[in-house]
């Protein structure tokens, strides 16, 4: 950590300040183009102003950046404009018609900054790849107070984006879900979509001015897909978006000093940084959500199949012994009958005679108390559903078996009731074996 | 042998032909230039030797360029390395065409996007490792072949999230797009600083050189096309079936993840020997737009295929000789935008799905749909109140304007212009202020009337639609009913061939608003 020794809060503080604000601007409304599908859409802007930073220098003849900020936005609408234009009157697939538009917006541009390279040096990488390092070096007066452009700009933008979300925070809530329904309620979900592109547009703009282009496209799109992963409810996917946007914005720049360091390198670019800790979030919520992670969906299942084993263990036992019938010798024996794998099995075995539903005498297995009374519950769910299954469904007799094992795993007590009710309480299954009472 | 295996071999002729006859072209445009490598002026050009590299004849443009008018004009082409540059961009922009096709069907448009920013880190990580081992860190194939690693790891990537989790295929090109690119402006951050310090270049790289492409550059995008045609005919059948309907290729046996996996292997191929050749850009272009322009002519695979191809090497020709002679284009946006130009064009005038040819289709529907509900509303007026006219004189009496105004909500002008037209056409006559039908349209509207009554008769026995719901859902499809289809509802209500039905319902003037807009909503 000795890189962080040459930490300076006037200097790393600003760069943070802006990569957040940069980065909660971003999220604020990527949610919604999440959302709409439309996540690609603040890559195509970034690309697509070139033509209106140029189209404002050959107006203005100067390179202000009042102009240009307008001509980068107006151009960033009629992106969004172009591309659904495309997509409606050419029934055009959406992401072709946005690479359609984009890539010719930007060759546009560049045709035109050529044209205009004699007079003036309008390098698109310095008008578009704005650097997140050198924000606290130009600095504006407000009250007395120097602070970063950039800062200024952007804190403006966010203030703006979160007026936007809050206050019509309903409307955009159903019109991204359900345009339909948005115009049934009476309110235009046209007019919310251009209001969307409109602030998209002014945020890619201000934010790759001051900041460059790579972190905004990421900040539009990385935390809210991890949010989305963490949650079904929009309005905390919106604070969650701008907590975890937060975050890779401050460990991004520490990163960005520190990670270098520790192969003997000077602090590397900050925006970088900041969309890898970005990722780095999205892939932890991609596979440790609680609800829609990938390895918790993963560990679901195999719990899920070793319950439903465990129950196979202790009805085959039960069937065993209803039938006077030798008990299997041996863990394989067992194995070969339920078709499954040694591991799983013995897992499931260790689990049943920590629940004393089984006890091992010798090499066989053997059901107690406990797990004889679990077991008729499930042998009793099983013959009801095939009593009910071919008496109400009609499904054929070599069929029922199968479909019975299927369902006798998500069968209570009062569902038993139900089916004992509806096949009028009776004695024998459809194979003319006797069905165990209730407890 | 089975027929698999026939069908096989055919592509595999068909491939290999292709193959073969672009090897002869390239390896004619290289010779033909060592050839006459002292005397530029006589090797005027590629574009001949492209069609004539087997037969070693005076290429076309020499003869062009030799004709005094045109002298000017191809002068630009006696620059070997401008020839060079415009038979690089060609092959690429034909095979991008061809490979965008699929990509565009299959909705992955944008992937060529995606991929080319992921390709970032691998440049920069086979840079760092090669200068680290102490080799050339800027040899073009350890490049690409970092390129081509991180180009994989990143659809791996899109695939995964796609696949694994609830994110959208958009969500999850951009995720991996910006986050891969970080990681590469991070580590070109570090490169930045090491000994040496001769990162610079690996930026263009990505952004491309395509004014000063070399021999190697086009050889490379010779092979890569030559690549990726027979990677596409090869698979065609399979890859069709996986862009239209992957389920049930699946369904078939298909091994679809790992066609998809070549899909995208071929993208990879052609978007990184782009990319360095013509930056990212014009990349992205070459592999949307002709395929997305070539939609608009055709609804075949084979013939789209064959017009991308064709647009996108038509892009890269134009669009290289234009920068070659105004020197203040430059080349890759020229290509761009020569590219865009096609896109208008076709999404205009596209004679299968353009947007004019929609709008004449959709201006003649109309036109239709007006003069049969006025033949039917003539006829309507024109019947007795019970059962059905037997008589057809007593058909043909005269109705006037007001009594049809009241029978539909239609306008006036509307119903004016369309009785004018009708009158043209000769299905009615018009006396004084009274009109009926000529007994071509009295054949007309009988046979339309039949169809609309069908359609309402199979509602009510068949769908167990409401009577009084039955008209306004036959109105809208009466106009669109195929003789195949009324012949399969005369066979199923088993009616008399002959006859027309009586109406199930009331002929009395509808309460509910029915104009030619709401029917039109139903159309095809």
């Amino acid at each position: 950590m000795a890189a962080l020794n040459a930490w300076d809060w006037t200097l790393d503080g600003w760069i943070i300040m802006a990569g957040i604000l940069c980065a909660v601007a971003a999220a604020l409304l990527g949610n919604f183009l999440v959302l709409r599908r439309m996540s690609m859409l603040g890559d195509a802007i970034s690309h697509a102003v070139l033509p209106g930073l140029a189209a404002a220098f050959f107006l203005t003849h100067s390179q202000s950046s009042l102009p240009m900020f307008l001509g980068a936005v107006i151009v960033g609408v009629l992106t969004a404009l172009f591309t659904e234009w495309i997509r409606g009157f050419g029934q055009v697939d959406e992401g072709a018609s946005m690479g359609v538009v984009f890539t010719s917006l930007f060759a546009l541009g560049l045709v035109m900054i050529v044209q205009a390279a004699d007079r003036v040096d309008l390098d698109p990488s310095c008008v578009l790849y704005g650097a997140i390092e050198l924000t606290p070096l130009d600095t504006v007066s407000v009250f007395g107070i120097h602070i970063p452009r950039a800062v200024l700009t952007l804190g403006i933008v966010v203030v703006i984006n979160a007026l936007f979300v809050v206050v019509l925070f309903k409307e955009l809530k159903i019109s991204s879900f359900d345009s339909a329904l948005a115009t049934t309620f009476g309110f235009n979900a046209r007019l919310m979509h251009y209001l969307l592109m409109i602030l998209v547009a002014i945020t890619a703009v201000a934010s790759f001015e001051t900041v460059g282009n790579i972190l905004v496209v990421a900040m539009f799109i990385v935390p809210p897909a991890a949010a989305y992963l963490l949650t079904d409810r929009l309005g905390w996917m919106v604070v969650l978006s701008v907590i975890l946007a937060t975050i890779s914005a401050i460990f991004g720049h520490i990163s960005a000093i520190s990670v270098p360091s520790w192969f003997g390198f000077q602090s590397t670019t900050t925006a970088g940084m900041m969309a890898v800790i970005a990722g780095l979030i999205l892939f932890f919520a991609a596979t440790l959500s609680p609800r829609h992670g990938i390895v918790v969906k993963l560990v679901r299942r195999w719990l899920l199949s070793w319950k439903i084993l465990a129950d196979d263990v202790v009805a085959l036992l039960y069937r065993i012994e209803e039938g006077d019938r030798m008990p299997p010798q041996g863990l394989q024996a067992i194995r070969s009958l339920l078709l499954t794998d040694t591991l799983s099995l013995k897992l499931v075995l260790i689990w049943l005679r920590l629940r004393k539903q089984v006890i091992a005498v010798g090499h066989e297995f053997r059901l107690t108390l406990e797990g004889e009374a679990a077991a008729r519950q499930l042998v009793r769910s099983h013959r009801l559903w095939e009593q009910y299954l071919a008496s109400h469904a009609s499904i054929e007799p070599e069929r029922l078996h199968d479909k019975a094992e299927q369902l006798e795993h998500f069968t209570d007590r009062s569902l038993r009731q139900q089916l004992s009710d509806a096949t009028d309480s009776p004695e024998l299954d459809p194979h003319g074996t006797r069905i165990p009472a209730e407890d | 042998m089975s027929r698999t295996a026939h069908n096989l071999i055919g592509r595999m002729a068909i491939a290999g032909g292709v193959a073969v006859l672009l090897i002869f072209s390239i390896h004619g445009i290289i010779e033909t230039n060592r050839a006459h490598a002292k005397t530029p002026q006589e090797s005027a050009s590629f574009i001949g030797s492209m069609h004539f590299a087997h037969q070693n004849v005076t290429s076309l443009s020499q003869i062009m360029v030799q004709s005094r008018g045109s002298r000017q004009w191809f002068s630009f082409l006696q620059n070997y390395n401008t020839r060079v540059v415009i038979l690089g961009t060609m092959l690429l922009g034909g095979a991008a065409g061809m490979v965008g096709c699929f990509t565009l069907l299959r909705k992955r448009a944008l992937m060529g996007d995606a991929l080319s920013h992921a390709t970032l880190p691998g440049i920069a990580i086979a840079f760092i490792v090669m200068t680290v081992w102490g080799g050339d860190g800027k040899s073009l194939i350890v490049l690409l072949f970092g390129a081509t690693v991180a180009g994989l790891i990143g659809i791996a990537t899109i695939l995964a999230i796609r696949n694994l989790t609830r994110l959208k295929e958009d969500t999850a090109l951009g995720a991996v797009l910006s986050v891969f690119f970080g990681a590469g402006v991070a580590l070109l951050g570090v490169i930045q600083q090491m000994d040496g310090g001769h990162a610079a270049g690996l930026e263009s790289f990505i952004y491309g050189k395509t004014a000063s492409m070399g021999i190697f550059d086009t050889q490379l995008i010779g092979g890569v096309a030559l690549i990726s045609i027979c990677g596409c005919l090869l698979l065609f059948k399979e890859l069709k079936l996986l862009c239209f309907d992957d389920a049930f290729a699946a369904s078939r046996g298909l091994p679809t993840v790992l066609l998809d996996l070549a899909l995208m292997g071929l993208v990879v191929a052609v978007s990184i020997v782009g990319l360095q050749a013509v930056g990212l850009i014009l990349m992205i272009a070459l592999l949307v737009i002709p395929a997305a322009a070539a939609r608009f002519w055709t609804d075949q695979l084979w013939v789209m295929f064959a017009i991308a191809a064709a647009l996108g090497a038509l892009s890269g020709l134009l669009g290289a000789s234009i920068s070659a002679v105004f020197s203040k284009l430059p080349s890759g946006a020229t290509i761009v935008l020569v590219c865009t130009c096609f896109f208008l064009f076709s999404m205009a005038f596209g004679l299968r799905r353009g947007v004019l040819i929609r709008g004449v289709r959709r201006w003649q529907l109309n036109r239709a749909m007006d003069r049969q509900h006025l033949l039917r509303a003539i006829y309507e007026l024109c019947e007795p109140a019970h059962g059905v006219a037997t008589d057809a004189e007593s058909m043909r009496q005269h109705v006037t304007l007001d009594e049809l105004l009241a029978k539909r909500s239609w306008s006036r002008g509307r119903l004016l212009r369309e009785i004018r037209r009708s009158h043209r056409r000769e299905l009615v006559e018009l006396i004084g202020d009274q009109l009926r039908l000529t007994k071509r349209g009295l054949a007309a509207a009988a046979a339309l009337t039949r169809q609309h009554r069908l359609w309402e008769l199979y509602l009510i026995t068949h769908a167990d639609v409401a009577t009084s719901r039955v008209d306004r859902n036959a109105d809208a499809i009466e106009h669109v009913l195929e003789p195949e289809i009324v012949a399969e509802l005369e066979q199923l209500l088993q009616g008399d061939r002959l006859s027309l039905p009586e109406s199930p319902h009331e002929l009395t003037p509808p309460d509910v608003e029915i104009t030619a807009e709401t029917a039109l909503g139903k159309e095809r």
